[in-house]
């Protein structure tokens, strides 16, 4: 009943955003409303459906959503930059609300042919870059929050590095979002192509702000060309009332390098898929993440790593860290597809609890068609060693203090393997202080 | 006990009980140390040398089940493992715990001003932290390329031992026990580790070692030494008895303790 009630409302609100299509090219027209009718059809997810059993959206549906109208309230950039992590000399695009916000915005770092634009206005002058890549993009069809993002796709994050170019500095895609007297929500669409033998780093950071809830529904695309050095993060500092659904997929080509680091620290209800597709010979994928918990938060991370070509590498590593009455939830699934002899897998959870009350669904799922394959997986729910609390204790450290640093030392490697010193360092800085503030 | 001597102890350890695991370990310790003094506490394996040890530090997983500690006229026992090494106790472990993630110029730095803190002194910063233990690590002759390692990952036997002894002497303890700080080290890092240790005897601090072997009390020499076995202390003696024992085993204890039984 209610999930029906719901899904009306973003009936609805497609009706009017509908209205102010006429600017847009007619495959888009389509391709929303082919959206919006698999939406419908769809439906929320519930925890009858396989691949959302631990997580209920409930909170999601029962709440009215509504599209930001404007800028609204400014944000200042000191908010900005400091909740983002970021700061005034970073290559960045921004978006407040899911609107692009030019003021906030500036790219000028970059080299001259390295295109990062708000996708609504490269949609305008596409030569026929960007449709095929969203058009066949058909998750849609089986993901009612891709659906309902697709419907809904209008502005977001354009980058393209042309074939060879090597990007030194970091490209910033900020998305900061707050409760603007209503419950916002916003769907960004992004797209990243790197071209062959290109070279970038990519940083998705969501911040969010105020005691509003709000809703980031996101989808990303990123393709890497044969031989592209991609190296993508994912920072998410969501507000308490935050909740965020994010669709990350990526294609890799041939000797294709991706590496995605995921960070959640905060944020309410949070749900992470990523499916990247090794596509080509000697391509390689890691996956590194990390997510903090406490309080009743809830963060689910589904990844699929789909080997569809020989001799093929991945490495995956997710560790988390639990407090109060939190719940995470870690599905990681490896296909080997017939063809990919060779293939070369590797998966890992940990989990820390730091409270009985906390709990972790952890599940790694393989599915491997090929026979000369190397394959590993592995979890773990572990508590804090109590000789090395004690240890530290008996130096004159308290208890709380002797646990926020074995916390910071648990999450600490996956921080290191991180490649940008700046955000390396502030995200050492928030781990430790953070322990240490979930704590007293 | 005379009282005059009570008065001056740091260290009183009174008929003293503690069990592990359901097992009564310690059954009956008494043990009194004054400030300046060196004690040396040897005696067969599982005989529970590093069970007082662990449980003058405060490890919670060992139950007392009688006896008192007084640690200059305080109950030891009502404190916690933090509280014990902010009032000057340390312990040098048998098995130091290794910590991956954790610098040990991090770690070392936040214990040493935890401590700083409780004594009422100014907290270091970064700079003159690193000229104190730079300062301190000549002592134990120590790398300086492992303080930016993890906690004692990956440290070799003998590397252990060396960041124990310096962890010493950068917290400046006026009780510090010494379990086995010699086990597992060569010829010159025993001289290194010995000679360390020495150095930071004084008139104000007491010393608590606990070994097998009196090669390690030629270097340290003590004032007493105490006979462990099972779970009480069955003999006291100046430091000769280490060379009886090095000499004799502990057979001949033991088969005192039975005949008095
Ligand atoms: N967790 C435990 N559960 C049960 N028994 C234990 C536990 N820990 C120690 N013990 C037992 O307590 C006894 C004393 O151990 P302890 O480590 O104090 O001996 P020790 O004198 O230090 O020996 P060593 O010379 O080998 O270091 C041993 O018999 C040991 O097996
Ligand atoms: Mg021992």
């Amino acid at each position: 009943m209610k999930s029906s009630q719901s899904k009306e409302r973003f009936l609805s609100a497609f009706e009017r955003f509908q209205k102010g299509f006429a600017a847009s090219p007619d495959w888009l027209r389509d391709l929303r409303r082919a959206g919006i009718a698999c939406f419908d059809e769809l439906g929320f997810p519930t925890t009858r459906d396989e691949e959302w059993r631990f997580t209920n959206v409930e909170p999601i549906v029962s709440t009215s959503f509504e599209s930001a109208n404007g800028a609204g309230k400014i944000l200042r950039p000191e908010d900005l930059y400091s909740r983002s992590f970021i700061d005034s000399a970073y290559n960045r695009i921004v978006f407040v609300n899911g609107i692009f916000c030019p003021e906030h915005s500036s790219v000028r770092g970059l080299p001259s042919n390295v295109r990062v634009e708000n996708l609504s206005a490269a949609l305008t002058t596409d030569d026929g870059v960007i449709e095929p890549y969203l058009s066949r993009d058909t998750r849609y069809r089986q993901e009612a929050f891709v659906a309902l993002n697709t419907a809904f796709t209008e502005e977001g994050a354009f980058v393209l590095v042309p074939r060879g170019v090597v990007v030194t500095e970091p490209i910033y895609l900020v998305f900061a979002s707050y409760g603007n007297g209503f419950p916002v929500m916003s769907h960004p669409r992004n797209l990243v192509i790197c071209e062959a033998g290109s070279q970038a780093r990519i940083v998705e950071s969501y911040v969010g702000f105020g005691e509003q809830p709000y809703l980031t529904n996101v989808v990303t695309k990123v393709v890497g060309e044969e031989g592209a050095i991609i190296d993508y993060y994912r920072v998410q500092r969501e507000a308490s009332k935050g909740y965020h659904v994010g669709a990350l997929s990526a294609r890799m080509s041939r000797n294709c390098s991706f590496t995605a680091h995921s960070v959640t620290l905060s944020g309410s209800l949070i749900r992470n898929d990523i499916h990247a597709l090794l596509d080509g010979e000697g391509a390689t994928c890691v996956l590194n993440g990390l997510y903090l918990l406490d309080g009743k938060q809830h963060v689910d991370n589904h990844t699929e790593i789909d080997h569809a070509k020989p001799r093929a590498t991945s490495q995956e590593l997710y560790k988390g860290i639990l407090s109060g009455t939190s719940h995470a939830v870690f599905n990681g699934k490896i296909l080997v597809q017939k063809d990919a002899q060779k293939s070369d897998a590797r998966q890992t959870n940990k989990n820390l609890l730091l409270s009985e009350n906390a709990v972790v669904n952890t599940k790694p799922q393989l599915e491997i068609h090929a026979d000369d394959v190397k394959c590993s997986h592995g979890s773990t729910i572990g508590q804090l060693d109590t000789d090395a609390l004690f240890y530290l204790r008996s130096r004159g450290l308290d208890a709380a203090d002797a646990q926020s640093l074995l916390s910071y030392a648990f999450a600490s490697d996956l921080v290191g393997r991180m490649r940008i010193a700046p955000l390396r360092a502030r995200l050492d800085d928030y781990l430790l202080t953070s322990f240490r503030r979930s704590q007293s | 006990m005379d009282s005059f001597r009570e008065g001056i102890s740091m260290l009183q350890i009174k008929n003293l009980r503690a069990k592990i695991g359901g097992q009564e370990i310690l059954r009956g310790i008494d043990l009194s140390i004054r400030a300046g003094e060196v004690h040396a506490i040897m005696g067969p394996n599982g005989s529970g040398k590093s069970t007082l040890a662990h449980v003058l530090s405060g490890r919670e997983s060992y139950e007392v089940t009688g006896g008192e500690i007084l640690y200059e006229g305080k109950n030891l026992l009502a404190m916690t493992p933090e509280e014990r090494a902010r009032e000057g106790m340390f312990l040098a472990f048998q098995y130091p715990v290794e910590i991956p993630g954790v610098s040990t110029t991090y770690f070392l730095k936040a214990a040493l001003n935890a401590v700083r803190k409780h004594r009422g002194l100014e907290e270091l910063d970064a700079m003159e932290f690193l000229s104190l233990i730079k300062e301190r690590m000549k002592l134990v002759e120590m790398e300086q390329s492992l303080l930016n390692r993890p906690l004692n990952e990956g440290f070799s036997g003998g590397e252990k031992k060396r960041n124990e002894i310096l962890q010493m002497a950068v917290l400046n303890p006026k009780l510090a026990v010494l379990d086995e700080t010699d086990s597992g080290l060569d010829i010159d890092a025993l001289r290194i580790v010995a000679g360390g240790v020495n150095a930071l005897r004084q008139k104000d601090r007491a010393m608590i070692v606990i070994t097998h072997y009196q090669r390690l009390l030629n270097y340290i020499v003590p004032d007493f030494i105490h006979v462990l076995y099972d779970g009480r202390i069955v003999k006291s003696g100046s430091k000769e008895l280490a060379l009886e024992l090095e000499v004799k085993g502990y057979d001949w204890i033991k088969d005192e303790v039975a005949a008095v039984q």
